[in-house]
Formats: C-alpha cells, structure tokens, sequence
C-alpha cells in the first residue's frame, strides 16, 4: 500500500455534555496524497469539521474526548505526539483557512507584519520573510503589495481577506492546506475567483488540499475525491462524478436532490391593481448611495426575487420598505398608498399587512421568550385580530402550518435547529395574516436540505394564503424555482427586471450573465464545461 | 429526517410544578447559591427584629468589659464575639447595626440602579440630542468628587437615614447609565428588535420587553459589587462625622471605629468587616446563581444538577 500524504484510521471523537455523551465523529476513515484536493461534504452537525480540528489540535478537551483513532503525518501518528511537535507541524507543515477570515486576521496589525510574523515564529530570517511576504501577496493577486504590507484587515475587501489568509497558510509551503468553508461567506464572483486561486496554487506547489465544505458546487468544481459525511459517520466516498451521477446512499441522493435549481420556473400572469408599487427609491448614508433610484412593482400573490452581490443595496431596499430607515426620496404606493409618507398611526396598520423574515433566524427571535410568546407578541401589538381565548389553539394551528409540532410552544428559541427556528419565525410573520412577507436571505444561512424545505413551506404559503413575497436572495439558483421575477441588482441599481424565464434563459446584460455563469452547479461534468472558457482566458492573460 | 433528533431533551416536565417548587429546586442544585441565601435571609431577619430585641443590649456599656476577648463565654452569650472599647457586646451590636447598614445599601443601591438603569434605557433608545444631555449630565456628577457632593449636601440637610441614601444614590448613578446606554445601544442594533419594529411594537414595548430583560442580569451583577461598595462609602461618611450618628450603628462605622485598636484588638474591626464580607458575597454568588436561572438558555445547567459542565 502506497504512503499517503495525510491519513485519518478509525478516527472516533465524542463531546461530553451536559444532554448527554454526543458522538462527533465514529470510527471514520479517510486519506489524502500529495497534490490531490479531497472535499469533506456535509450539513452542519454532521461532524465534517471535527477531523480537521482533530488534526489541527483544536479539539478541546475537556468536553471533547478522542476515543479512538489516528492521524498519521509523514508516518508519525499525530495525536500520540506531544505540543511541541505538533506546534511544529501545526502552521508550518499542515496550514489553515478559516470561513470568517476577518476574525482570524488581527484587526490592530498590518497584514505585512501578521504574514512576516507567522514566518518568524518558525525561524525565517527578516528579510527573507519579508521578500516572501511580499511575493506572496503577488501570487494571491492583491493589487499594489507594497502598500498592501502596510495596510490593516479592514480596509481589505471579503474576497481580499480571504487571499490574504490564503497567502498566510501558505507562507511557509506547507504540504497540506485544510480549508474549513473557504468561500461560504463570500459573493458568487468572488468564490469563483477563490476557488480558481486555490487550484491553481495546488497545482503550482503539488501541495493536498483538505476541503471542507457544505457546497455541492464548490465540490463539483475543484474537488479530486469527495467523502460525504452525515451524522459522524462517512456515507460514501468516489470522485464527485461518481457521487453525483451514482449516488449509492439514500443520504447522498437526498442531498443532491435538494440542491435548488432544477424545478420547473414560474409563469407569472397576474394584472390587475399592484399591490406594491415602488419608484425611483433612493437612499445614501452620508456621500455614499446606497440606492440609485430603484422601481419596480409587485401584484398581489406574487413573488419578486431581488438577486445581487454584497453591497448592492437590497437589504437596504427591503428595510426602507418596511420603515426600518427612512428613504431620501422616492415613492412605495402600498395599495395607492405612498407607504414613505405615512404618518405613525397609518403604519401601524400597514405593520399587519406587510411582514419580514430575517436572515438569520438565531439573532430574529428574542432568546427569553417561549415559542408562544414569540408568536402570540403579534397580538398582543394588534389585539384587534384575535381575542387572547383563541391564541393558544392559533398558536399550535400556526406551529402545524409551518411543520412544528404544537408542543414546541412551550420551548425556547435555542432549543430547535437553525431550519426549525426559521420555521418559528415565519409561523410569527404568519400570525399577522401579512399579505406581503419579505424575506431577507430567509434562506442563506440554511443547510441545503433545510433550505430547500423552507422553501417548499414558503411556496405552500404562497398557493394557500395568496401572500406575495419579496424574496431577497445573493444566489440566483435558490430563487429559480420560487420567484415570478427577478430583478438584479448592482450598487443601488437595477441591472436588470424581467420573469424568472427571461433573466434565466435569456440574460440581456453582461453582469447578470457574470453571476450566472459564476454560480456553481452540483453537476461536476456541467461546472467542468463551464470551467474550461475561463481557465483558457485566465491563461490567454497570463 | 433528522430534524426532531436535533432537539435537546431539555425536560419540560418541571412546567407541572410550581413555579416556587422550581426555582427552589434549581436554588437547591447550587450550593453556594443556596448557603448564601440562608445567610442573606438569617442578615434580613436580624435587620427586622435585631433592633427589637438586643437595641438595650447593643448600647449597655461596661467598662470593665473594655475590648474583652472574642470566644469567653462567662460574661453571656452576646460576648461571644468580644466586647468594643466602651465594652458594648460586638454580637449585639453586629445584630442591630444590620438594620440600618442594610437599609441605607439596599435604600442606595436600588434607588440608583434603578434611577441608573432609567435614565440609560432613555439615553440608548431616545434621540441623540437627550442623549447628550444625560450623558453630560452624567458626566458632571462623575467629575465632581463624590465625597464633597456628599459633605456640602449631608451639612446643608440633617444627617439622617434618608438623606445619606439620596446621597449616595446620586453618586453611583452614573454607574449604572452607562453601562445601561452601553448595552441598549448594542442590543437594539439586534434583530430580535428590529423584528418586533416590523411587527408594529411601540417603543416603550421595545424597551421594557425586549431590551430591559437583556441588560439586568448585568445591572445586577454591578449592584451586588455596589453593594458593598455603598456600606464602606456609608462608613467613611461617618467617619467624617456627616454620616449615621452614634449611638446609631452601622457596620461600616464599627469598622471605622475599631480601627485604631487593630493592633491590639482586631476583632472591633474583624467581626463587623466579616459581616460586610459575607453580605457582598452572598449577594454576589446569589446574583450569579439568577444570572444562569433567569436565562433559558443556560437554565439547563441547573435543571440537571450534579455535574457541571465547562
């Protein structure tokens, strides 16, 4: 049997807590050779990051336990080493790339000295570091190395940060890069652009690359081998083109039947009166326009999907909407009503009608109150609509509807899963009888199964209770089955407005063709041919 | 599907018990909690029938008592701890002094925290103009040294119980409004907040359900180190002779007067110091033991009892 490079045998990792012993990880397998990327796939809780943390040292323990197992480096076991040799190792030979990388950059240095320092402590010359340091950023394509030494971690754009990180982990040519969800926090283009990068320094240096990731795209797009992780346990294991295309596991051809995309696209017909009607809205924060005159208009019972980067203004759109700030100038006619105008009292009223569901459903429900009092808090603002006899039996009525079970009323927010309190919440916007709900990436902290879940209860939503939605999303796959238009927006403007059919099959501009071609399909041999054009131009200008 | 073996078998059951039974059960679950619950009660107890009962006793002098030594029994009981310099038994004084020590504590530091916490939640949640006026205002009583406050006030007013506590409320208001507006301005950027705007909650809803219950666990948490805080503060007072008033007691003038004799009888200032020690203390791990039962998501920690995790 050949050496491999890194090589994980019957690795078992359990967490005391208080609920009870959970078993991260059970007896797992898994190997890694050189100049090879292997991807971790799996949703959160599936226990796809603790071997990397067994194998970085990041376990701690207590409450964590290593039950069993080993990690063999270079034919060493790694966890019968002791801190010092693995210190060693750690940084030096085996590197990390974290999600967030602005939490792991130190805000109170320049990144030159932060790059230089991670040299130094491994015993690199000054100067030498310093020549490397600014090699570094070269290659990783930060623009200006030289003033990019002396700058700090904020004035680096989320894509930069995530190549200076890159740069960091590779400062001392490591033999292996863990990447631990490299691109989930950042913009379609610029994954693309990260991904790109990461492979290319692969092949450069025939380092491994250890992927972990929830992203079929990311994996159909530059992973050699992927394991498919689900509970702690491996489900299955083969090249991405096997696992998509020959699923063997129930779990696997579950995950890949949720990735969004492939259901059949709407056919929005509605006319008539608009229920919403927005023009030329517009909105800066100081010199800075965040909105450059958006308009667009919505019927009742319909579904618009408002599609762009980070930055483009739509979270800014959907809060002037709902009054959260004020608008500069501009119009919303709520039913023939300027919704911007409206006096306090109005908006009270207006408050029933239009509701929202935020993105992030741990930070959108007030952690000291039960699930009942979540809910029923709509009623107590607007006693109008229910007599408090009735609230309880609406309450379980409501937690049915959204998928919960009726004795989930008594629990708090913490006690459920991320997709189970988005469910609480949207049962909260539900208890106004709302007949618009707008969703502010409802979804995107989801784990796909969950997603699309959510997203079935939304469209069942839709067709039983005729509300409309305004459904702001950075993915436009997620928003293809589910949307009637889509408007596309790019730094405060609309790009482009039409049905979901046009602006999928038939792009006018240039920047909504950017972000469909930059989004990442689950198929590997269809992300494969829609990889080849742009590897070639990277190379016509390199 | 997976979705209902992520819950966490947090027992609901409790609900079937009385709200008094449970908080008592999870009270009994902290030991620490609870042993200073016994003794903060047993300090109550003294503070309202103390008086009552040994106020004779406490001012009784006997000189051939001076600074008897704590642990001899022949002289009673009450001189179980030892006598003072005028040889008034300290147990006695200890017991009748609670009264009044606790009353100006609890009197300061209820009044100013709540006056604190007020005036913060309208300093972090009103415009910015009101804001500034608060906060300069704030600013003023913690630029003027607060014993000189207390010097020209306590001279122009009597010295009495009631003055000495609006005193020394005004002094630690500051406290509690900053660390108020600090909070209430991170948690109404929240979006637990931000949702209940949407769902048409008016402001004084906002404030007093939604951010209120997340800023008194630390409001709290600064009244129990206050605590103490105001008793030593009361006692310098009285040390300067604008405080309580012998033959009126407190345990910070006990210490005060037992000063000069520490070094060759430190239980006049040991017992009563003690005493102070203990009450902060208490508070302190009782406040703790609230913090974890008040919140939902850490209530568990006490609902399974025995082991103690992290």
């Amino acid at each position: 049997m050949a050496e491999h490079l890194l090589e994980v045998r019957n690795l078992s990792v359990q967490f005391h807590t208080a609920g009870g012993t959970v078993h991260a990880v059970r007896n797992i397998n898994w190997h890694l050779d050189r100049g090879e990327t292997l991807a971790i796939l799996g949703e959160s809780g599936s226990g796809k990051s603790v071997s990397a943390s067994a194998i970085m040292n990041l376990i701690d323990m207590p409450p964590g336990e290593i039950t069993s197992g080993e990690v063999i480096f270079a034919g060493k076991n790694l966890l019968a080493m002791s801190d010092d040799e693995r210190r060693a190792i750690n940084g030096k030979r085996i590197a990390m790339i974290f999600q967030d990388p602005l939490s792991h950059l130190n805000p109170v240095f320049t990144v030159g000295w932060q790059i230089i320092e991670v040299m130094r402590i491994h015993g690199i010359a000054p100067d030498a570091a310093r020549a490397r340091a600014l090699d570094l950023l070269k290659r990783v394509g930060i623009p200006e190395p030289e003033t990019a030494m002396r700058k700090y971690p904020h004035q680096f754009s989320g894509g930069q940060r995530q190549r200076l990180m890159i740069a960091m982990a590779l400062a001392l040519k490591p033999d292996i890069v863990i990447a631990d969800e490299p691109t989930t926090a950042l913009d379609v283009t610029v994954q693309a652009e990260v991904l790109a990068l990461l492979g290319e320094l692969q092949k450069e240096t025939g380092l491994g690359l250890l992927l972990i990731t929830h992203d079929l795209g990311v994996v159909a797009d530059i992973a050699d081998r992927v394991v498919v992780m689900n509970a702690g346990e491996i489900v299955e294991t083969g090249t991405p083109d096997e696992v998509y295309h020959n699923p063997k596991h129930p779990y696997t051809r579950k995950l890949i039947s949720a990735a969004p995309g492939r259901g059949e696209m709407h056919e929005p017909n509605a006319t008539g009166e608009p229920l919403l009607k927005v023009e030329n809205l517009c909105k800066s924060y100081g010199s800075f326009k965040v909105l450059k005159g958006v308009s667009f208009t919505l019927q009742p019972g319909e579904t618009m999907a408002v599609v762009g980067e980070s930055g483009s203004g739509k979270s800014t759109l959907a809060r002037a909407l709902l009054r959260l700030d004020e608008a500069d100038s501009g119009h919303a006619y709520w039913k023939g009503r300027d919704l911007l105008k409206m006096p306090a009292k109005e908006l009270y009223r207006l408050r029933r009608q239009m509701q929202m569901v935020f993105q992030d459903p741990t930070q959108s429900l007030n952690p000291r109150m039960t699930v009942y009092q979540l809910i029923s808090e709509a009623w107590v603002i607007h006693p109008e609509i229910l007599p408090k006899p009735q609230w309880r039996p609406r309450v379980e009525e409501l937690l049915t509807q959204v998928g919960l079970s009726p004795a989930h009323a008594e629990r708090y927010p913490h006690q459920f899963s991320g997709g189970q309190r988005q469910r609480i919440a949207i049962a909260r916007a539900l208890a106004l009888r709302p007949e618009l709900i707008v969703c502010d990436e409802a979804v995107s902290a989801l784990d796909v199964s969950i997603q699309a879940q959510v997203i079935a209860l939304l469209d069942k939503l839709r067709r039983e209770l005729g509300i409309a939605f305004i459904f702001i999303a950075h993915d436009l796959p997620v928003v293809r089955d589910f949307a009637d238009h889509v408007m596309v927006m790019q730094a405060g403007e609309c790009v482009e407005i039409g049905t979901v059919r046009q602006i999928f099959e038939n792009p006018q501009r240039d920047y909504t063709r950017r972000l469909l071609d930059a989004g990442l399909d689950p198929d590997p041999r269809v992300q494969a041919a829609r990889r080849m054009p742009k590897v070639q131009a990277g190379l016509e200008v390199g | 599907m997976s979705m209902s073996s992520t819950l966490p078998s947090t027992e609901i059951s409790t609900k079937r018990h009385g709200k008094a039974h449970v908080l008592l059960g999870m009270l009994w679950r902290d030991k620490f909690a609870f042993f200073a619950t016994v003794f903060l009660v047993l300090a109550v107890l003294c503070a309202l029938f103390g008086p009552m009962l040994l106020s004779e006793a406490a001012v009784s002098q006997n000189l051939r008592a001076r600074n008897l030594a704590p642990f001899t029994l022949d002289r009673g009981w009450l001189f179980l701890l030892g006598a003072d310099a005028l040889g008034r038994p300290l147990l006695a004084r200890i017991v009748v002094a609670a009264q009044n020590t606790l009353m100006i504590a609890a009197g300061a530091v209820v009044c100013s925290s709540m006056m604190g916490a007020l005036l913060g939640l309208i300093a972090g949640y009103a415009s910015e103009r009101v804001s500034n006026v608060i906060m300069r205002l704030a600013d003023v009583i913690m630029s003027f040294p607060s014993l000189l406050l207390a010097v020209i006030v306590l001279y122009m007013l009597a010295p009495s119980v009631g003055n000495i506590v609006i005193v020394l409320a005004i002094t630690r208001i500051p406290v509690y409004l900053r660390t108020t507006r600090a909070e209430v301005l991170e948690i109404r950027q929240r979006m637990f907040v931000q949702a209940a705007k949407v769902m048409g909650a008016s402001s004084l809803r906002i404030v007093f359900r939604h951010i209120l219950p997340m800023v008194v666990p630390t409001l709290v948490t600064i009244a129990t180190l206050d605590f103490a805080f105001v008793m030593l503060a009361e006692s310098s007072l009285s040390f300067l002779g604008i405080g309580i008033q012998p033959p009126e007691v407190t345990w910070g003038l006990m210490v005060a007067q037992g000063k000069q004799y520490l070094t060759n009888a430190w239980w006049l200032a040991f017992w009563p110091g003690l005493a102070i020690i203990l009450t902060t203390l208490s508070l302190n791990l009782l406040s703790n033991w609230m913090r974890v039962a008040l919140d939902p998501a850490q209530r568990w920690r006490l609902e399974i009892g025995g082991r103690k995790n992290g």
